[in-house]
């Protein structure tokens, strides 16, 4: 490794009321993946905005090919060969990916006003070749997987010659398998000599990936290490600034009646007679792979999907129909997937999602009492340690972590039974986490039931008591807390073994 | 609850996101009462007869009816919807009850109100049950209502309204016109509404986020059709004031006046993607209206300007919001 890439020096930023960074230091060579992590509101994202020139540093300077510059746009920096893969994609999904990937950037002929079909689908095709990606260019974006539309934004940057590609999180919503193809990507990418920002908050993802890490903590750099000279624990040490000392609480919970109990549920093409039971004080993992039903299953017992086939029952009691509103009632709660989608409203405040569940509830009367619901709400933010300064403050301004929290206030203060929770520390940061982890633990030894999905294995293998894993639509395996192991997870998961 | 989660040291581990002063629905109502009063100090320095009694009043009689409609609007508007007949179901509601009337005040007041009840739940159900578009439903009950109001009719006015059923546009108690009355009285039950009920509250709600709020276990569906029953009972309400000011039925006289409704709404910072506004914005986006419309025929200018100041106003205020949803926190 020659020279530096990029360079960035002593860049300090300042928001009203918080030092976002302060003299923060980072750089990156040709040819290295580069991994930042630290929590939320650490900085990360702040740092990689002043790179893609969306904000300016009041103080610091970047090199980037030996030159200093001067990034001040989002437009600017791309132009130079620094380009962004958003956690949330900024592709056109009724635009086909040919069209995608040369957005803006069209070749013409005759006149500038033509487009040259045929130039482009061949320059979005060498584009895909390049990252060995074989889907057809006429291809609708709406119509890929998520990763599949992952690997057009790369492509994208990649046509647009980008020299330094920032990934924020870009295997949140991916498949094991998925995953495994993008490392690949990342693999030639760094093969062909250009720089990779990998953000993630899956740590085990950045010893697979990364050459070194940079650890920020409060806007400053806590250190910046080669992969190779460092262990896990010692980074996530850096990153919250202590020790962790139990990840996974230990369970001292005890099973009771069943809470939930489906009996062979079936939906046309997603679920297939599938029956299981959770018990009250009792947490069930759900694992598998995405689009294996998981989600549709808890959207069938919340009553968001029809089932076709199959009876579900809370507490002894028959769900009649479809309803969210019957299977709250019954006292079930799902925290789902897409918080921002479908758990909150984050236009309104933070008491307001709370209590948005429960005001029949709480409130005989047509009439809401504002004192009353405001109490109750500062009560679920102090108990659950939901970072905001007030409870009338929007909800789209807390952290992601805190934004889980009030999802489980609201089920908690419907006093929920029988909680579904969908992936519920996806994109949380580490701190945030653990106090999720432990809430969970806490409601099971009450009495809650909580079924859990996710697809981050240690956390299935840490928090349940039984593991079910779904393949296709089935459940294809059940495995007690003892017996598990993340190889044995996988092999039902993928469809190896079957019917364990 | 469960014990207070504390971590060994007690420590915050996470940072308060940075503050933000205020939420920018205050800052943006409070920006409409701005706005509004230098338009009336304007008003006032360029026409100083726009400051006496009679011409208040005037005024407040003058909006009284789109602040009707405004304010059904608002609730529509705010659940991301929106609603085109409530002109039409002015003139068709205006018919029915001057038709009815002859059996009796209180029967045609009942007949114009049900009829605009009627054709606002037709809305609710095609928009909550059919999941068709709003801008669709109501394009299509627009006209409908159009053409039952001409065929109610037969094309002609209809005439020789009773004193009492006139009296209703016309009287006064005390110094105060009855719609003017009418109009602070429904917007005084509409904000404690949205304020203090739980049906102001799965209104913000439905506007913010559709799916979470039929996740909370809300009734969405039957949200939709309330609001929109709501909307076009409003409606006939204004229909019936509109009647008894004019003195006849007309069935084009509401003509037009969804899209005033539509521009006090916006004006009045409402946002049309729903969830975010209110009343408040709303009654001050209807009074910015009258008052301008009030200030150019008092400043004799002509109706063909009236249309292009009013335009330009709507365009500035939405500007405005916008601006100061930018850089107002």
């Amino acid at each position: 490794m020659a020279t530096p890439l990029l360079e960035m020096q002593d860049i300090s930023k300042r928001f009203p009321g918080v030092q976002a960074l302060d003299q923060v230091s980072f750089d990156l060579y040709p040819g290295e993946v580069h991994a930042l992590v630290g929590e939320n509101g650490a900085g990360k994202s702040t740092l990689m905005k002043i790179l893609s020139g969306v904000y300016q540093p009041d103080s610091g300077t970047i090199i980037f090919d030996q030159a200093p510059v001067n990034l001040t746009s989002p437009h600017q920096a791309q132009r130079l060969g620094i380009s962004t893969i958003y956690q949330e994609f900024n592709l056109v999904s009724t635009l086909s990916v040919a069209e995608n990937i040369c957005l803006g950037d069209e070749p013409n002929m005759v006149g500038p006003l033509l487009v040259n079909w045929g130039a482009m689908r061949q320059r979005a095709r060498l584009a895909l070749t390049l990252l060995r990606a074989d889907f057809d260019v006429d291809t609708l974006v709406e119509e890929l997987s998520m990763a599949q539309q992952q690997i057009v934004e790369i492509a994208k940057a990649l046509e647009r010659k980008a020299r330094l590609v920032i990934m924020d999180e870009p295997t949140a919503a991916l498949t094991g398998a998925e995953t495994d193809t993008l490392f690949d990507v990342i693999r030639s990418l760094r093969q062909r000599g250009l720089g990779v920002i990998y953000i993630s908050h899956r740590l085990e993802e950045i010893t697979e990936i990364a050459d070194r890490v940079t650890v920020l903590r409060d806007g400053h750099v806590v250190g910046t290490k080669a992969l190779d000279e460092v262990t896990l624990p010692t980074i996530v040490r850096m990153m919250i600034g202590r020790d962790i000392d139990q990840q996974f609480p230990v369970p001292a919970r005890k099973r009771g009646k069943p809470a939930l109990s489906v009996r062979n549920l079936s939906r046309r093409g997603v679920l297939d007679n599938v029956s299981f039971d959770v018990y009250s004080g009792e947490i069930v993992g759900l694992a598998g792979l995405v689009g294996s039903g998981r989600t549709d299953l808890a959207q069938a017992i919340f009553g968001v999907q029809r089932a076709d086939e199959g009876t579900i029952e809370v507490d002894g009691q028959p769900l009649s129909k479809a309803s969210p509103v019957q299977a709250i009632r019954l006292g079930i709660g799902l925290a789902p997937e897409d918080r921002k989608n479908g758990g909150l409203v984050l236009s309104l405040p933070v008491s307001e999602n709370i209590t948005l569940a429960s005001l029949d509830k709480l409130f005989s009367s047509p009439l809401i009492i504002h004192r009353r619901e405001k109490l109750i709400a500062e009560k679920y933010v102090e108990e659950l340690r939901i970072a905001t300064p007030d409870v009338g403050r929007e909800t789209l301004t807390l952290s992601g972590g805190s934004q889980q929290k009030v999802v489980l206030s609201k089920w908690l203060l419907r006093d929920a039974k029988m909680l579904i929770l969908d992936e519920p520390t996806r994109g949380i940061d580490v701190g945030a986490k653990l106090e999720i982890y432990r809430l969970m633990d806490e409601l099971a030894t009450r009495g809650v039931a909580i079924l859990m999905i996710s697809s981050d294995l240690p956390e299935i293998l840490g928090m349940s008591d039984r593991i079910l894993v779904m393949h296709e639509g089935k459940i294809v395996g059940e495995l007690d807390r003892n017996a598990a192991t993340e190889e044995k997870v996988m092999m039902f998961a993928t469809g190896v073994y079957a019917n364990g | 609850m469960a014990e207070p989660l504390k971590d060994e040291q007690g420590t915050q581990t996470h940072p308060a996101p940075k503050p933000k002063k205020s939420s920018f629905s205050i800052i943006r109502r409070q920006g409409m009462v701005v706005i509004f009063i230098v338009i009336c100090v304007v008003a006032y320095l360029l026409t100083p007869d726009f400051l006496t009694l009679g011409n208040i009043r005037n005024v407040l009689r003058q909006v009284s009816i789109i602040g009707l409609l405004a304010a059904g609007e608002t609730f529509v508007i705010l659940i991301g919807g929106i609603d085109l007949s409530i002109g039409a179901l002015v003139s068709l509601t205006g018919c029915i009850a001057a038709g009815f009337q002859g059996h009796g005040v209180f029967i045609g007041v009942l007949a114009g109100l049900l009829a605009g009840a009627a054709i606002g739940l037709v809305n609710g159900l095609a928009v909550a049950k059919g999941r068709i578009q709003p801008f669709v439903v109501t394009l299509g009950t627009m006209s409908i209502a159009q053409g039952l109001a001409l065929l109610y009719t037969g094309g002609y006015p209809i005439f020789d309204l009773s004193d009492s059923f006139n009296h209703i546009g016309s009287g006064s108690i005390g110094l105060v016109p009855i719609p003017v009355a009418i109009f602070f009285l429904v917007y005084v039950i509409a904000y404690l509404v949205l304020r203090f009920s739980k049906f102001g509250r799965y209104t913000f709600a439905l506007g913010g986020n559709e799916n979470a709020t039929r996740l909370s276990g809300v009734n969405v569906d039957r949200q939709k059709i309330l609001v929109y029953t709501v909307c076009g009972l409003l409606a006939g309400l204004g229909g019936v004031v509109l009647a008894g000011r004019l003195g006849i039925g007309m069935p084009t006289m509401g003509t037009g006046y969804e899209l005033q409704a539509i521009a006090a709404v916006v004006i009045g910072g409402t946002s049309l993607a729903g969830g975010r506004g209110g009343i408040v914005g709303t009654i001050l986006g209807t009074l910015t209206l009258g008052v301008i419309y009030n200030v150019l025929n008092l400043m004799n200018v002509t109706a063909f300007y009236q249309y292009i100041v009013i335009g330009a106003i709507i365009v500035i205020a939405a500007l405005i919001n916008e601006l100061g949803k930018r850089y107002g926190g």
